[in-house]
């Protein structure tokens, strides 16, 4: 499976953000997408998981399912964690495995793994922001999804957090995944940098 | 159909629990109908004249009233990306996120009716009769109503925006629906308004969704 995005321009509110960013990743390949803020990482990420519409250019997405678009494809991590507060943990997690298609695979297994297993009753509301974010990355755990896009992956995890979701990485790769993350930080695991905007 | 029913379920549920404004839409019925006859006088003749329509007015601003959370909860929390994404036709989703809010808010007004059909001297014909045109016209509100919220769901406070924008889908469900009641009232033909609110309410269900989950696909940001 091959990502690429070839002479990808990006407009917000009229106005330039980037253009002509070529970029490609295979199986197996994690991308770093790098950048100052406001150089419109979120932007390519959400273009990519078909959510704005590009100015000018292409993505595409060879081999992997024949018949499902590349958003039907790919995992999208945001800023927010679309979790409902009114709703349990674990409500929140078997409703989102159920909706995406997920496997009927163990969903107190995988808060288990994500270790939020003794908050599983717990109404999302009172989850902290870690927590929220970690409750979010056990989704990409239950649905089997070939590519993640991750948006500051990192943000608001703590250090054992970190490591807990560069290994899940590590994992998804090794399955031969394909992994696209926007972060200032490093991300953990092996992964090329691809810079939008000149300076940082 | 395991996807929609699990949003179906979930968006039953959220409105159900504290703060999910299912009984918002019954309340603000009830207080309105509750107002009418102090704001009318104790004429019964003239209340059981007007009972149709003011049943129906209160039911038209209550669903009204809770339609704006259809999708902005979803986008403010970032599920509406999620739901885009998914597998499952925009469409279809939509249509089942319209019935779910229907099932929670548009129902309870229903069952509400024949209680509030007592306060304004309306007898059991005409009540029923009321219920009945609610049961058949509230889905069109509701269905119509959901293209209004998808396109204002980038809008903060965008309440009255959509109340102005589905004013004019509306309004032929209202002449419809309070025709159909005053009609079972006279004894006059029930029919033929009757099948016209059953028609917007069909039309309503298979154009609603397609029109919101276009104009949902344009609006993302």
């Amino acid at each position: 499976m091959r990502l690429s995005g070839r002479g990808v321009s990006c407009a917000r509110g009229g106005r330039p953000v980037f253009s002509g960013l070529d970029f490609e990743a295979n199986s197996g390949e994690a991308l770093a997408v790098v950048g100052a803020n406001g150089s419109g990482k979120t932007s390519l990420l959400r273009m990519i998981a078909g959510l704005l519409v590009l100015a000018e250019g292409s993505i595409t997405i060879e081999g992997g399912g024949a018949e499902l678009t590349l958003p039907e494809q790919a995992h999208y991590l945001g800023h927010r964690d679309a979790l409902k507060p009114a709703l349990s943990v674990i409500e929140n997690l078997s409703f989102w495995r159920d909706f995406l298609g997920g496997e009927r695979s163990d969903v107190s297994e995988t808060l288990a793994t994500v270790g939020l297993g003794h908050a599983a009753l717990l109404p999302a509301a009172y989850l902290s922001a870690g927590q929220k974010r970690r409750l979010s990355i056990a989704r990409l755990l239950t649905v089997n999804r070939p590519i993640w896009l991750l948006d500051e992956p990192g943000s608001a995890l703590d250090a054992a957090g970190a490591s807990m979701f560069a290994g899940m990485m590590n994992d998804h790769l090794a399955r031969g995944g394909l992994i696209v993350a926007a972060t200032h930080g490093p991300l953990g695991i092996t992964a090329r940098e691809l810079r939008i905007g000149g300076r940082t | 159909m395991t996807a929609l029913a699990a949003l179906m379920g979930r968006d039953i549920r959220i409105a159900l629990r504290v703060g999910g404004g299912a009984l918002i839409g019954v309340l603000f019925f009830l207080t309105v109908v509750v107002l009418m006859p102090f704001a009318v006088g104790p004429d019964l003749a003239l209340l059981t004249r007007l009972g149709p329509a003011i049943l129906w007015l209160g039911a038209l601003l209550a669903s009204l009233l809770t339609l704006d959370r259809l999708f902005m909860a979803d986008h403010d929390d970032g599920s509406l990306d999620l739901i885009v994404m998914g597998r499952t036709p925009l469409e279809l989703a939509c249509a089942a996120k319209a019935l779910a809010h229907w099932l929670a808010a548009g129902l309870p007004l229903v069952i509400a009716t024949p209680l509030l059909g007592l306060l304004l001297n309306l007898d059991a014909i005409a009540t029923s009769a009321v219920a009945l045109t609610l049961l058949a016209g509230t889905p069109a509100l509701t269905f119509t109503g959901m293209i209004g919220a998808a396109l204002a769901v980038t809008l903060h406070r965008s309440g009255l925006l959509l109340a102005v924008l589905v004013l004019p889908l509306s309004i032929p469900v209202l002449i419809f629906g309070v025709a159909a009641s005053q009609a079972a009232i006279d004894g006059s033909s029930f029919g033929a308004p009757f099948s016209i609110l059953c028609a917007l309410s069909l039309v309503g269900l298979v154009i609603g969704p397609v029109a919101a989950a276009a104009s949902l696909r344009h609006g993302l940001d």
